[in-house]
């Protein structure tokens, strides 16, 4: 067994430093919106960014235990509450895009004639179609939970079911399922689409807005590295990076270049 | 997935199991063989052994996010997150398998090695060496045993290793993120050339058995 020591070793010694470790949503990464951002950003400061891919609760989780310098996140709710409590700061809005509610075509609870997304919600429920959940406390499971909850639906059922997982594994679920879902509009346009599931609500809707902001984790490792990206991400070239990501032609996102409302904090 | 970053996460996941194996083996292979010796270690040693067999993948990942955690006791380490993290998992998992394998090999010759050195004119001393040196086709399969869990683990692999590209990605946490995608056929290729490392180290393991 002796010779196979020595690769071990080397494996060992070419392991490279550390870099800058970002948490952030399934969707962002999934969509290949850091796939276009941080080649450039590397490219242009020469810091190396760790990417670890997990709903928002989660990323502001880790932000609390300091295991991660930055995050990317998109629910403000949650992020006004860590943000009261110092576990993130210094917020930066990077780009919007929408939820739709997407479905099956033959679509059972026929909201696609509706023109509101609460009564939509509660056609779903009123004719008990399937509808999955992400039940995992990412930006979407909140910002559905919202939804419900200003259309007076507490879900519950056999029809309501929780995945638990991932946005794109949930439209799996969808699909397989024939349910509704709540999807943001990349997963959507690079998944659901693919899987047969059909955008059945989407129009401009302030409820349906989906924001997604860079924060700073205060006293983290990283800092300075963190403020680097903070910086990197306002630049022009930052913007027009997330302005150029497209599916067959469809933007995914819309370069906010920091202008939006900023959580304040606490429910809203 | 380009050809280079299948061979880089390949790679890993071969070094990262590897490592994992050889480490867990260095305590694991003589406590086999000495609770052999001990006559199996009594009925408690027993139990505890084979229920590491059973430990859940997920609960050790955890166990070991707590304590690398920046806010854990051994956070000033800056080990999660980084290939160690998932090293460190892997040879807990690995470790009973290798030893519980080990001991089940080496336990039915005991009488029979103790005999021999005695017949030699050797000591009680010399037993634990010689069991060894006889039971060493029985450790090809203990640290198949070992590697064969630590190279397809993936609950612990993605709690203390974040699934981070170009870092602490391995074979199967890009599966579970290639099926997330959506990109099955992408899964099911990683999947084929997971079995096929799995294969040509457990290959060479009997190979140099046969010596």
């Amino acid at each position: 067994m002796r010779f196979a020591l020595a690769p071990l070793l080397l494996a060992l010694a070419s392991v490279p430093a550390l870099g800058l470790r970002l948490a952030t949503t399934t969707s962002v990464y999934d969509s290949g919106l850091l796939d276009r951002l941080l080649p450039a950003f590397e490219r242009a400061t020469g810091v190396r960014v760790e990417v670890l891919a997990v709903g928002t609760g989660q990323a502001l989780r880790l932000a609390e235990r300091k295991d991660v310098d930055g995050v990317l996140v998109h629910a403000p709710d949650l992020e006004g509450e860590a943000l009261k409590r110092g576990i993130i700061a210094q917020p930066f809005c990077l780009a919007q895009n929408s939820f739709l509610l997407v479905g099956p075509q033959r679509d059972p609870a026929r909201i696609r004639e509706v023109g509101d997304v609460l009564e939509a919600l509660r056609r779903i429920a009123r004719a008990q179609a399937p509808f999955v959940s992400r039940g995992d406390r990412s930006g979407t499971h909140l910002k559905e939970l919202e939804l419900w909850r200003k259309a007076g639906i507490t879900p519950q059922g056999g029809w309501y079911l929780e995945s638990g997982a991932g946005m794109g594994q949930t439209l799996v679920l969808a699909a397989e399922k024939g349910a509704y879902t709540l999807s943001d509009l990349a997963t959507h346009l690079t998944l659901g689409r693919k899987l047969g599931l059909e955008a059945l609500y989407r129009r401009e809707d302030p409820l349906l807005l989906n924001q997604y902001t860079y924060y700073l984790v205060p006293r983290g490792a990283k800092a300075k590295e963190a403020e680097t990206l903070r910086r990197f991400l306002a630049t022009e070239e930052a913007a027009r990076l997330v302005e150029g990501l497209r599916v067959e032609g469809s933007p995914l996102f819309k370069p906010l270049r920091g202008r939006c409302i900023i959580p304040e904090g606490g429910g809203r | 997935m380009e050809a280079a970053e299948l061979l880089e996460i390949s790679w890993r996941s071969l070094w990262v199991a590897g490592l994992a194996t050889l480490l867990a083996a260095l305590p694991a292979v003589p406590l086999g063989l000495w609770l052999a010796l001990k006559g199996g270690g009594g009925i408690f040693g027993r139990i505890l052994l084979y229920a590491g067999l059973a430990l859940p993948s997920v609960v050790v990942g955890l166990f070991f996010y707590l304590l690398l955690s920046r806010s854990g006791p051994l956070g000033s380490l800056g080990l999660l997150y980084t290939p160690y993290a998932m090293v460190l998992a892997e040879v807990v998992l690995a470790f009973p398998l290798i030893a519980a394998f080990v001991l089940s090999g080496a336990r039915g010759r005991v009488e029979e090695v103790r005999l021999l050195v005695r017949s030699l004119g050797g000591k009680e001393g010399q037993v634990l060496p010689t069991l060894f040196w006889e039971s060493r086709r029985t450790l090809a399969a203990a640290l198949a045993a070992g590697f064969g869990g630590a190279i397809s683990e993936v609950g612990a692999a993605t709690l203390v290793g974040g699934d981070i590209r170009h870092h602490t990605r391995v074979l199967t946490t890009a599966i579970v993120v290639e099926t997330r995608k959506g990109e099955l056929e992408s899964a099911l290729a990683l999947g084929f050339i997971l079995l096929g490392v799995a294969l040509l180290v457990t290959a060479l393991l009997v190979v140099l058995e046969r010596e």
